[in-house]
């Protein structure tokens, strides 16, 4: 599903960011990235998205070569690969159900497609209720469901998710992380890049850490490790 | 494309406008003050051309003939004239008829005074043709061309009325140009800044619409219907403004200043806007589009 050989990226001088990193994800894992700031975390992320791309090495998403992607191509190889942040990102001008269903217009469904897939997928986050609510009516839990909700009512294969409970406290964050793992049982690829020590250790999924750019560690059912 | 997208983005187009009322509002403004000039301008040079035929058509050349011309003469200078390119009519005045519009021109109906000449025609040899053309810029040829001819006495020709009114027409048309060229400038600049602000408050926005997978065409469209809809609103309105406006102004025109009456007749509203509507909507939705695409190229790299 996901596959990284030899990828290097360096911004204009200093130290590479992500530092000749091989790494395999198999097509419904559950993955935990951690590590430092600076550890190349966000960086990892954004040459998944194809928001970067690569000094060196080759990254292979859904058996597409992002290397050889055409920059048209780029938006439809993003639909495939959802995406939650730590800021949540909503459109704070939109309701819930607006902003969801932002995500099927973009990608042009027909409205009625929208008034079925957008009820579903809140029903799934647990915020049918709030459909009509504004995002400063929310609470941060909330916010970072409907910003889940978005991320899914394409249905994509693959979700990746960058500090999604850096806002939260504890118990939202339990919540927001079982949320995960019922979206992963469905069969979605998941992987969250996170600093959250209690939930990497309570959740016994695999845990890649990482070091100035480098994987230093790649366990099953790992632990967060502290990697000075 | 989906209807449903094609909806979507007009309607994002026209929530862009009101978003960013304010410039929105400038560039809708100095579109109609531009398109406005313009069709006054159009509307000016129009009047000025259709009335320079007018001219045209009413000035002539006069053609006399040395003392003692045959008439077998005469009529040879006629054949050659009639022959001349851009001659549209050769009309023979003879000596009677000439002297008749004299008294009528200038005796004001005056019997007695004209009668003083009873026997005695002063225009005897005032017999000649009235030469007129299709342009008047032939006019300068044409007379080298009859001063030539055998039995030409004299060639007169009124040069002021066509020339004035021509460099006349030219200056209008050149300062309108100059004047409705920087307004457009000003235009294309207001509305291309009006779309940048625009990009710049929806740049979350946009971030997350690339992100979740929206083509650039999908991203770019509302800015671009922002960009024709302002165009299309500024020079609707002055349109309207004009089209209400004209006849009362050829009406004012008219009353005020007699020497245009003089000159010969207004074009109507019709005439007027059958080149302007087409030319002024066109102008303001490709401004509009011009200074959109501008701004997207600018500030929308996706």
């Amino acid at each position: 599903m996901i596959d990284l050989k030899g990828v290097s990226k360096s911004y204009a001088k200093g130290q590479p960011a992500v530092n000749n990193v091989d790494l395999h994800v198999d097509k419904g894992e559950f993955v935990f990235v951690v590590g430092n700031s600076g550890s190349g975390k966000s960086t990892l992320i954004k040459l998944l998205l194809k928001e970067l791309d690569p000094t060196s090495g080759v990254i292979t998403v859904n058996q597409q070569n992002l290397n050889k992607l055409k920059r048209r191509k780029i938006a439809k190889y993003r639909r495939g690969v959802g995406v939650v942040f730590q800021d949540f990102r909503l459109l704070k001008d939109r309701n819930v159900y607006e902003n969801v269903a932002f995500a099927q217009r973009v990608i042009e469904k027909p409205t009625r497609v929208i008034k079925k897939r957008v009820p579903e997928v809140l029903t799934m986050v647990g915020l049918a209720e709030k459909y009509k609510s504004f995002p400063k009516e929310l609470s941060g839990g909330e916010q970072q469901r409907v910003a889940l909700a978005r991320a899914l009512v394409n249905r994509p294969a693959i979700l990746l998710a960058d500090e999604p409970t850096g806002n939260l406290d504890p118990k939202t964050s339990f919540e927001i992380m079982k949320l995960l793992e019922e979206i992963n049982e469905r069969g979605t690829t998941v992987l969250v890049v996170t600093h959250n020590r209690e939930i990497v250790n309570a959740m016994k999924k695999r845990v890649i850490t990482m070091k100035k750019g480098v994987i230093v560690s790649d366990e099953q059912e790992g632990e967060y490790h502290y990697a000075n | 494309m989906r209807i449903s997208t094609i909806g979507y983005t007009l309607k994002q187009g026209v929530k862009n406008i009101f978003r960013n009322l304010r410039f929105s509002l400038a560039s809708v403004a100095t579109m109609a003050a531009c398109i406005f000039l313009f069709g006054l301008f159009l509307a000016i040079v129009m009047n000025f051309n259709s009335m320079l035929r007018e001219v045209e058509e009413g000035v002539g050349i006069t053609v006399f003939f040395e003392e003692g011309a045959k008439q077998e003469q005469i009529d040879k200078i006629g054949e050659e004239i009639k022959k001349q390119k851009g001659v549209k009519e050769v009309k023979y005045v003879s000596a009677e008829e000439a002297w008749e519009s004299f008294i009528t021109q200038y005796f004001d109906g005056d019997d007695q005074a004209a009668a003083g000449f009873k026997d005695d025609n002063p225009l005897a040899n005032s017999s000649n043709y009235e030469v007129y053309l299709d342009k008047i810029e032939d006019q300068t040829e044409l007379v080298a061309y009859i001063e030539g001819l055998d039995g030409v006495r004299e060639v007169n020709h009124s040069k002021n009325a066509s020339t004035t009114l021509t460099s006349l027409n030219r200056v209008v048309g050149y300062t309108s140009i100059g004047i409705i060229l920087i307004l457009f400038a000003v235009a294309f600049f207001l509305i291309s800044n009006t779309i940048a602000m625009g990009i710049s408050i929806r740049r979350e926005e946009i971030g997350i619409m690339k992100l979740i997978g929206a083509t650039n065409f999908f991203v770019r469209a509302p800015f671009v219907i922002e960009g024709i809809l302002i165009g299309l609103v500024g020079a609707g309105l002055p349109l309207g403004l004009v089209y209400v406006c004209y006849n009362q102004l050829i009406k004012y025109i008219q009353d005020r200043f007699h020497v245009f009456t003089a000159m010969g007749s207004f074009l109507s509203v019709q005439t007027i806007f059958h080149i302007l509507l087409p030319v002024g909507l066109g102008l303001g939705v490709g401004i509009g589009l011009l200074g959109s695409a501008v701004a997207i190229r600018k500030h929308l790299r996706v």
